[in-house]
């Protein structure tokens, strides 16, 4: 490590690592930083991904990818479900591989990589960030640079140290539990399975994310709000789910985690600093995915970067391009999409079940149709999902 | 205070994130709590997808670390 860069990237997640590259192809001098022992692990993730919106980063490599999917399950509460084709492949990841595939694409373009390497603070002058204060192997040291891009994910303080409020609330918040399941027998592998309705997930939805027929990543997400009041936790959840579907399972991983579900537009940049990701609630407000998201900002977040560190005023004025490029790119989404979300979450558990007895049995259902058919009932979704129709979706 | 229960913790941060005195923190695979800066909201247990964290009433100005075994 060096004591002065033009970027710091604090954490070697899939945004910060997209960052780095871009950052570094862009000629500037990029360190990434990972406070763990080892890059991609653990995982805190579902590790489902688009295929299209992934390939604009890097082409899928059967070195990273276990499953593609082609169609999702819907299950109501009264187990009936609704067979939809994907409205985009998808593909289920594995991430240990995948993220450090990510980070050493920016270490082959210059990026300085280095883990077991905590950041502990940030440096400021005159309102603006200068550097972090990193611990790494027991000793403490200031490193200096011009940019600091914040990529630390849920637990993120880089941000807040520098002075910007990203604290989570509780109602953006979807508290998650996860098991790598093996021992199971899945029908098809290319099919995901989403559960819906309060039942299983109140204030959000459980899922199979195949990796073969016979080992899957199996979870679900709740509002915390739930446990306040049932002093119940995602993980009791997730076993009562598991008792119901598969009571014969292995249970390989675990995984636990938080997501930060924001429906609108935060600040994220200031003086000397960009945040994103997890760190910047870029999770997307509907499915609770964040990979991609967080790719979209690394790349966004690193042209801007470049062109600031070019111009040599790293100052607010010049970094809130960040903030509009990731609006137009996707950040624009989140309004409508929190706005279903929040709609649905109103809708009963009988509902559900109508929509899974009406659907069941037709073929080749599309997303379209299930909405279509909630439409019909639940008329004010039409609003939100004109937005999203008008700004190319489906 | 908060007290982590070290034997059900994942080490996942969502605590970390909801805190609003940002005084949790996550190192490597431990979480810390500076229970000299919490105000005993609460929030956190909240976040918590596994019920590793309690909130108990006592004197704040504790240790660092408060641990259970």
């Amino acid at each position: 490590m060096k004591s002065a860069y033009d970027v710091i990237v604090v954490g070697a997640g899939p945004g910060g690592s997209t960052a780095a590259r871009y950052a570094s192809e862009a000629g500037l001098d990029v360190l990434l930083l990972e406070k763990r022992q080892e890059i991609g692990a653990p995982v805190r993730c579902a590790e489902g991904v688009g295929t299209e919106t992934l390939r604009r980063f890097i082409e899928p490599d059967p070195k990273w990818v276990a499953q593609a999917i082609n169609r999702c399950r819907l299950i109501a509460p009264n187990e009936k479900y609704v067979e939809i084709f994907a409205p985009e492949e998808g593909l289920v990841l594995e991430r240990k591989i995948f993220d450090r595939r990510l980070a050493e694409l920016a270490s082959e373009l210059g990026t300085d990589v280095r883990c077991k390497a905590r950041v502990t603070g940030v440096i400021k002058q005159n309102d603006t960030v200068t550097g972090v204060t990193v611990k790494h192997l027991g000793r403490e040291r200031d490193i200096h640079c011009k940019i600091v891009i914040a990529a630390d994910g849920v637990e993120s303080q880089v941000a807040r140290w520098a002075g910007m409020n990203t604290v989570v609330k509780l109602v953006d918040l979807d508290v998650c539990a996860q098991f790598l399941v093996s021992g199971i027998k899945l029908d098809e592998a290319d099919t995901c399975w989403f559960f819906v309705g309060h039942e299983y997930a109140p204030g959000g939805y459980g899922w199979v994310f195949p990796k073969s027929n016979n080992l899957a990543n199996i979870g679900l997400g709740i509002s915390p709000l739930h446990t306040t009041k049932h002093k119940e936790t995602a993980l009791d959840r997730l076993h009562l789910l598991m008792e119901r579907f598969f009571p014969d399972a292995s249970i390989v991983a675990m995984v636990v985690g938080g997501i930060p579900i924001d429906g609108k537009p935060r600040p994220i940049s200031t003086n000397g600093l960009m945040v994103i990701g997890d760190a910047a609630h870029q999770a997307d407000p509907m499915t609770g995915g964040g990979i991609t998201n967080a790719m979209i900002a690394g790349k966004e977040a690193a042209i801007v970067a470049a062109r600031a560190v070019r111009a040599n005023d790293v100052s607010l004025g010049v970094l809130q391009e960040y903030d509009r490029r990731w609006h137009r790119e996707a950040g624009r989404a989140f309004k409508p999409l929190r706005s279903i979300v929040e709609q649905i979450m109103e809708f009963d558990d009988a509902f559900f079940n109508s929509l899974a007895d009406e659907l069941h049995d037709r073929p080749r259902i599309t997303l379209v149709d299930v909405f279509k058919t909630a439409i019909r009932t639940r008329p004010r979704l039409l609003w939100d999902i004109g937005q999203l129709v008008a700004m190319g979706w489906f | 205070m908060i007290l982590i229960d070290l034997d059900t913790c994942d080490y996942c941060g969502a605590c970390v994130g909801t805190c609003p005195e940002n005084v949790m923190h996550l190192l490597d695979a431990t979480l810390l709590v500076d229970n000299t800066g919490c105000t005993d909201c609460g929030i956190c247990t909240y976040g918590c997808p596994v019920r590793a964290l309690e909130l108990v009433k006592e004197p704040r100005g504790g240790a660092a670390r408060e641990v259970r075994v």
